[in-house]
């Protein structure tokens, strides 16, 4: 067994603006109702796109993006609900996406492993690593444009087995760019445990080599996700270069899907209630509630504009048509004009 | 009009499309190297400094991840595969992402690269140094192709490339770099998608692509010797294919000739004789359509195989006189 076990500890809030906590909270609610929601639509039937949820892992995303403006990048996974979300996505067009739907974000041609928003700057591709060296050109592109922007590059545990992570990793510290390299390590990539995939499992040493920092930090903690992300992206909008952010984190669910894939021998019931006991959003709510910040009425009434605000995102989406077949061929070049 | 060579004239648009753009930027191996690239290159790393022409670790796949990011983040990136062989580690990001990235995003993302590839072949350089794959590049919804083979052409159909919002698959060719002719010292842009008639002709239609374009031209010169008046089409632009051009030609002279550097199996030649085929130009057809294209083996090494494999414009000569003779 590696060091990727659900430690104990109290969440720590030092250094977070009470409003701030709130709001991480709310996001990290937001983000597991919905995936939540959709695993009843899964199972219900009403969903045909291939879904990753990412219920369990909210404060790696929450945690993060809490850092980021409008102008910086998010590129993500095929599981960035979550990343979607908290770079401030809209519910209602990601859930009408992953239904398919004219009114979501990418037009009902995306879905859920392709969330979408240009203006927000998040993008989503579902081929493992591909969007590392996306996020390292964005970053460069943010350097000319000299704006401050920074880069932010979430991936799984599975990513760091690809080529392209070393080459990515090795030219945002070449050129020094200001990239965030967030590592998910949920310990599974698909059905595969980390050390049947890996010798070296702890990610966040993979800086070393390529002489930038890496840290490895609790990513069921968002307090702490939180300042790990602060200092790293103050080190790159500073011209500091990029850094290595391993989360320890786990996914309730299976790989795909609303199932837990504990029938199918790939993982233990045990562990999975291990982590779930480590709930990120209850250890911040209990943490909330101890220091005197929130209430736990208060809580509760967070959760129901959130519950709130899901059903409404699926009424929209339930709402919205369908694409006209007569569009199959929009999307695929930009009209070039007639000369 | 003033005469520069043909990698003068790639050497120029490079220049001037990154003093009219700051948001143009060349990144690829080599482009420092003074031989990676032939002298395209020549001085922009002086004029521009290292910031705007990169040249990177060798790491063909994330060196396009990063154009294509750069891209979607509102650059104009040209990146450059000194050798189209090597471009094959970078086709996930060409293929799988930049191509479909317009599209699954429902039209809101846009990538608006320029991914230079050269082709360098002959010289005993062997299978993996000869390649030709502008076939794998238009066969994928999403990315646009083009070819110049004309000193004009690589000019102006860089500066279209660099310019269009959509991203263009640049392939030029080393065997092409010294041919002369004529270029105009401003910027100019030549239509992506629409092909060139060369030489007006009533005998056969010679469609040929890049270096084969040339070829053909030379092929018709020869055919005129002997009694037999050729059109030839140079492509240009390999998708989307200028169907409307070809087709009217073969309306006219009934024959059809394609030439073309890559492999004739789903190759540009069979896309050129199936748009030929599904058009009411069939029934024009007095012989069958032929294919000059490479023959269905790797590049081989040893001279004398050399010869026998690569295609010029005697072997154009030999399929219309065939044609038309016998």
């Amino acid at each position: 067994m590696i060091a990727h076990s659900p430690g104990g500890g109290d969440v720590s809030l030092s250094g977070i603006p009470p409003e701030t906590l709130v709001e991480l909270y709310q996001m990290m609610l937001t983000i597991r109702q919905t995936e939540e929601r959709l695993a009843e639509a899964l199972v219900a039937g009403e969903i045909r796109c291939p879904v990753h949820l990412y219920t369990g892992e909210e404060a790696v995303a929450a945690g993060v993006c809490a850092h980021l403006n409008q102008d910086d990048y998010v590129f993500g996974t095929h599981r960035s609900h979550g990343h979607y979300l908290a770079k401030g996505g809209d519910l209602n067009t990601m859930i009408a996406e992953i239904y398919g739907r004219t009114t979501g974000c990418a037009r009902g041609r995306g879905g859920s492993m392709h969330v979408v928003d240009p203006d927000l700057h998040v993008y989503a591709t579902p081929i493992v690593a591909a969007t590392i060296s996306n996020a390292v050109g964005a970053a460069l592109a943010a350097t000319r444009k000299q704006n401050g922007g920074v880069a932010v590059s979430f991936f799984g545990d599975g990513a760091v087995e690809e080529g392209r992570f070393y080459e990515s990793l090795n030219l945002a510290s070449l050129y020094q760019l200001p990239v965030l390299f967030v590592c998910e390590n949920n310990l599974y990539a698909s059905h595969v445990r980390l050390e049947a995939r890996q010798r070296n499992a702890d990610i966040y040493k993979h800086a070393e080599p390529f002489a930038m920092p890496g840290v490895q930090v609790d990513g069921n903690d968002v307090c702490v996700v939180y300042r790990a992300a602060q200092e790293a992206v103050e080190r790159a909008r500073g011209g500091g270069g990029p850094t290595l952010i391993e989360c320890l984190t786990y996914r309730w669910r299976g790989h795909v899907g609303p199932n837990y894939d504990l029938d199918k021998g790939i993982r233990q019931p045990e562990e999975l209630a291990a982590w779930q006991a480590r709930c990120p959003i209850k250890r911040l709510g209990e943490a909330l509630v101890a220091s005197g910040i929130q209430t736990k009425e208060n809580l509760a009434a967070i959760r129901f504009r959130v519950d709130q605000a899901v059903e409404d995102a699926w009424a929209f989406a339930k709402g919205s048509p369908l694409p006209d077949p007569a569009e199959l061929l929009a999307f695929v070049h930009v009209d070039r004009r007639g000369d | 009009m003033r005469e520069l060579s043909y990698v003068q004239a790639l050497n120029e648009a490079l220049r001037q499309l990154l003093e009219a753009d700051e948001r143009v930027f060349l990144i690829g191996q080599g482009v420092n190297s003074p031989w990676y690239v032939g002298t395209s290159t020549r001085g922009l790393s002086d004029q521009f400094g290292s910031d705007r022409v990169v040249d990177t670790p060798i790491c063909e796949d994330s060196t396009t991840g990063v154009a294509a990011g750069a891209a979607i983040a509102g650059m104009r990136p040209i990146v450059v595969h000194p050798r189209m062989d090597f471009a094959l580690l970078a086709m996930e990001q060409l293929v799988g992402q930049v191509a479909n990235w317009h599209y699954m995003s429902g039209g809101k993302v846009r990538v608006p690269m320029t991914a230079w590839l050269i082709v360098n072949r002959g010289g005993e350089q062997a299978a993996q140094h000869s390649q030709s794959l502008q076939a794998h590049f238009a066969h994928v919804p999403g990315l646009t192709v083009v070819m110049p083979s004309t000193p004009y052409d690589v000019k102006g159909l860089l500066i279209a490339s660099v310019r269009d919002d959509n991203p263009v698959v640049f392939l030029d060719d080393r065997w092409l770099y010294q041919d002369i002719g004529p270029v105009p010292e401003e910027m100019y842009t030549v239509s992506i998608g629409k092909a060139a008639v060369r030489r007006d002709g009533q005998d056969v239609t010679i469609v040929g692509t890049s270096h084969l374009a040339a070829e053909a031209e030379r092929a018709a010169a020869s055919l005129e010797q002997v009694g037999i008046d050729a059109e030839v089409i140079d492509l240009r632009t390999i998708k989307p294919v200028d169907a409307q051009t070809v087709v009217k030609s073969v309306k006219k002279t009934g024959r059809l000739i394609v030439a073309d550097g890559g492999w004739a199996a789903c190759g540009v030649s069979a896309e050129v004789a199936a748009v030929v085929a599904e058009s009411d130009a069939i029934n024009h057809l007095k012989a069958p359509v032929r294919r000059v294209a490479l023959p269905p083996a790797p590049a081989p090494m040893s001279s004398t195989l050399e010869q026998a494999y690569f295609h010029g414009a005697d072997d154009i000569v030999a399929a219309a006189r065939d044609m038309i003779e016998n």
